[in-house]
């Protein structure tokens, strides 16, 4: 099981409220393993988040 | 209005944006009516997406994709077989519309060739208009977009002339009126609309319907703030949602013959709700799906809903 550490919204440690309930339309911005930027791509039907260093999300 | 089809002029459009809480039902029935007489039941479908994000030089203060400010989002350029996908899955949906944005100032050669790539890749492959929306434009390039079959282009005025210069200062309203103004000239249908919430007041909001009105563009995407973290605008409240339904009847009653798109921020402002009462209410286009950066409701929601009201989605042979 994958522990998060950072917020995938802000990239700040832990979890927030706001941003999980910020989360439900928005894509993530930040690797919650490890607070890298990651470079997202989102299309009318999903996205992509990738991290240089731990791959690639989709939603 | 209902029988000549003539829009509220500045100071009628202000009055509606004023109207007491318990007459905004009777101005969306009205806006509805207009609507109905005008443009008929049919509802456009669109779906966007970003061809190349962020890294932007200009300072739109409300845009999370500005280089200028410390937003999370970051500049990334989105291939042609993946924008081929996207127009698939748009197509899929039944719109008529696929519209390629870019966060530029505007196209340089990159950008122009990468869009006679991907334009000439979409129509080989899918059956859907194409738009676009690449920022402000030489008279060249335009030519050069109408060549490619480009059919509308999309360039938002944003806000009011007289409150612009607080949310843009690295180019002028003007600039964006002069783009305007040789689209409309080359043949492709004009899109304009803006972003409501962005701190203008209610006298400026109905400056900026009535600016619209007297360009007359094809098609007003009718945005509402959804504040991105980073951006000057980040800790704007969002649109009080009663201020969002007396502006969509109000920009309705302005433009009684214009495609009056739901664009971004309709999730958060109005809810699911909010997208039945817009379009009860004088909205006749949605984008369906994902917005540039951030996320909107399924399209199979808003499908279902239009289905439900009796609104069928625009054809792509009505469409040319």
């Amino acid at each position: 099981m994958t522990v998060m550490v950072y917020c995938e919204r802000c990239g700040e440690p832990g979890r927030h409220d706001e941003c999980e309930r910020a989360r439900a339309l928005e894509p993530p911005r930040f690797c919650a393993k490890c607070r890298r930027r990651m470079k997202v791509q989102v299309v009318p039907a999903g996205w992509t988040a990738t991290c240089v260093e731990h791959g690639t999300m989709h939603g | 209005m209902l029988e000549q089809g003539v829009g509220l002029d500045e100071a009628g459009i202000l009055q509606v944006l004023r109207l007491p809480d318990d007459e905004i039902p009777a101005a969306l029935q009205l806006a509805h009516e207009v609507r109905m007489r005008w443009c008929g039941p049919e509802v456009e479908v669109e779906g966007i997406v970003s061809l190349k994000t962020g890294g932007c030089p200009e300072d739109c203060h409300f845009c999370s994709q500005s280089g200028l400010f410390s937003s999370p989002v970051r500049s990334v350029w989105l291939d042609i077989p993946s924008l081929v996908e996207a127009a698939k899955q748009t197509a899929a949906t039944g719109a008529s519309e696929f519209c390629i944005v870019a966060a530029v100032r505007g196209p340089d050669d990159k950008l122009m060739k990468q869009m006679r790539d991907g334009v000439a890749a979409i129509k080989a492959a899918v059956d859907i208009n194409v738009a676009a929306s690449l920022g402000m434009l030489t008279q060249q390039q335009v030519d050069q977009l109408v060549e490619m079959g480009v059919h509308r282009y999309n360039h938002n005025l944003e806000t009011a002339q007289s409150f612009f210069p607080n949310v843009v200062t690295t180019h002028t309203w003007e600039e964006r009126w002069s783009t305007l103004k040789m689209v409309r000239e080359s043949g492709m249908e004009v899109c304009c609309g803006g972003i409501l919430g962005l701190g203008e007041t209610v006298e400026q909001r109905a400056e900026f319907a009535a600016q619209l009105a007297e360009l007359q563009p094809h098609e007003v995407p009718l945005n509402f703030l959804n504040p991105r973290p980073g951006t000057p605008l980040g800790d704007r409240p969002i649109v009080d949602p009663k201020d969002a339904l007396r502006a969509i009847a109000a920009f309705r009653l302005a433009l009684p013959r214009t495609i009056l798109r739901y664009a971004g921020g309709r999730e958060i402002t109005l809810g699911d709700l909010g997208t039945r009462d817009g379009l009860l209410g004088g909205i006749n286009a949605v984008i369906v799906g994902n917005y540039l950066t951030t996320l909107g409701r399924p399209a199979t929601q808003d499908l279902e809903l239009l289905q439900e009201l009796k609104m069928p989605v625009k054809a792509l042979s009505a469409t040319l």
